[in-house]
């Protein structure tokens, strides 16, 4: 599957807006994101693992709520940051 | 004790780079030997906000960037070639997962690093908001839960929660080793006072007696103590100097109690404020900001760079005995309203050390 990936977040994978991963789960997917890209799954994930505040997750164009979303092998995973200021 | 001399510590030469942590990322601030022309370093993380930037002494050359972004959860990005380049912690700071269906905690943002004892290379110290300490002991690649206190009962009922107090979230900070011994710390936390470990954090001490509280409330109560920042004085290590949220206090050791100086400042400067600077080499002189006075420099606008007053505590014991003199003289940089806007025309013309 596919997952698209904010630009604050680019600098852990290369600068690359979309990456393929695997992954039975949201949980999975981020899991397997990390190992490839160290350091990525904490800035948007806690350490309780829930999803952070101003962070949202959508699996195509549902939001996920927490890591347990299952996935199927062609959905879109769409990361994304609030935006604030002005 | 270390021995007071009345004579004026000539100024320090030599060149220097200031360290400079903003909302938007940090800088490097380089001085010429003769401290004349300065060179601003592109900005280091830019977009990050960074809360603490500290370089290690016993190598100079590594520094620790504490920072996060508005929506990035928190982390610690290292440079071991002064500044040159930077990686992003491998494990950053984070509270222990609790299991399945309990509340826990989780670090909104590093507040504040501390280098190890010069015995112990590669060690660090972290605070966090909510309040919680931890440590590196491989140069701040990973860092782990430090000590009992994040999850003892008693010492999170004095840390209340994230709705207590300062605005950005209650924070631990001025972690702060003897330089004399590893097993000697203290840290502070707003809200949640003072406190001193002698056996390497195996067990803390509430240290806040002769604190004031804010009116109405039980001094007795160490949740309500709130202390904004802790020094221990580099000349003298038996000294510590803290700017509270309720005054401008100093302690000697190996006396538990803190005396409030800061009553001596004019009143039309008060002595509450944030932070508080020592001097390097003087165990009489700090720096502090105080709310009045900066309340009075922003103006309505709440724009422009607040005044430092430069502060001569003449009432610590020392050579004199310890009696007491005149209160606190205060020194300030610039009389003139408008300091920020006349800092920002001149660039880096920054006034020289204030003297007596």
């Amino acid at each position: 599957m596919t997952v698209f990936i904010p630009t604050p977040l680019r600098s852990y994978t290369r600068q690359k807006g979309e990456v393929d991963a695997q992954g039975a789960t949201l949980g999975e997917v981020l899991s397997a994101l990390d190992r490839r890209y160290p350091g990525l799954r904490f800035r948007i994930i806690t350490e309780q693992d829930t999803i952070r505040e101003h962070i949202r997750i959508f699996v195509n164009e549902e939001q996920a709520r927490d890591l347990s979303a299952a996935l199927r092998t062609d959905d879109e995973i769409h990361i994304i940051c609030a935006l604030s200021g002005g | 004790m270390t021995p007071h001399t009345k004579t004026a510590l000539k100024p320090a030469t030599g060149a220097v780079t200031l360290l400079i942590g903003t909302r938007k990322g940090a800088f490097l601030l380089r001085g010429d030997r003769a401290r004349r022309t300065w060179k601003l370093s592109a900005p280091i993380l830019l977009g990050h906000i960074v809360h603490h930037l500290v370089m290690d002494p016993r190598d100079r050359l590594t520094m620790l960037i504490a920072c996060r972004t508005g929506h990035l959860g928190p982390t610690v990005f290292r440079s071991t070639d002064f500044g040159k380049t930077w990686k992003e912690a491998q494990k950053p700071a984070a509270f222990l997962k609790v299991p399945e269906g309990q509340q826990g905690r989780v670090v909104d943002h590093v507040f504040w690093l501390t280098p190890g004892h010069a015995s112990e290379p590669n060690s660090w110290y972290a605070g966090t908001s909510p309040q919680g300490l931890f440590r590196s002991a491989d140069g701040g690649v990973t860092w782990e839960p430090f000590s009992y206190i994040n999850d003892d009962p008693q010492y999170r009922e004095w840390m209340g929660t994230v709705q207590d107090g300062t605005p950005d979230g209650p924070k631990l900070h001025s972690i702060i080793v003897d330089p004399r011994d590893p097993a000697h710390l203290y840290f502070a936390m707003s809200g949640g006072g003072v406190h001193e470990s002698v056996d390497g954090g195996k067990t803390f001490a509430t240290l806040v007696r002769g604190l004031d509280v804010v009116e109405g409330f039980d001094a007795a109560n160490i949740a309500v103590h709130d202390p904004h920042c802790v020094r221990l004085c580099p000349s003298n290590p038996d000294r510590l100097y803290q700017q509270n949220h309720c005054g401008i206090y100093r302690i000697d050791r190996p006396s538990n109690e803190w005396v409030r100086i800061g009553k001596n400042m004019p009143k039309q400067i008060g002595d509450i404020g944030f932070s508080i600077v020592l001097h390097p080499r003087n165990p009489r002189q700090a720096g502090s900001v105080c709310h009045e006075e900066w309340r009075k420099e922003l103006g309505e606008t709440g724009q422009g760079v607040p005044p430092i007053g430069c502060l001569v505590d003449r009432q610590a014991p020392g050579d004199d005995g310890g009696r007491a003199r005149a209160g606190w003289p205060l020194f300030r940089n610039n009389q003139r309203r408008g300091l920020g806007q006349s800092h920002r025309r001149r660039k880096l013309d920054v006034p020289g050390p204030a003297s007596s």
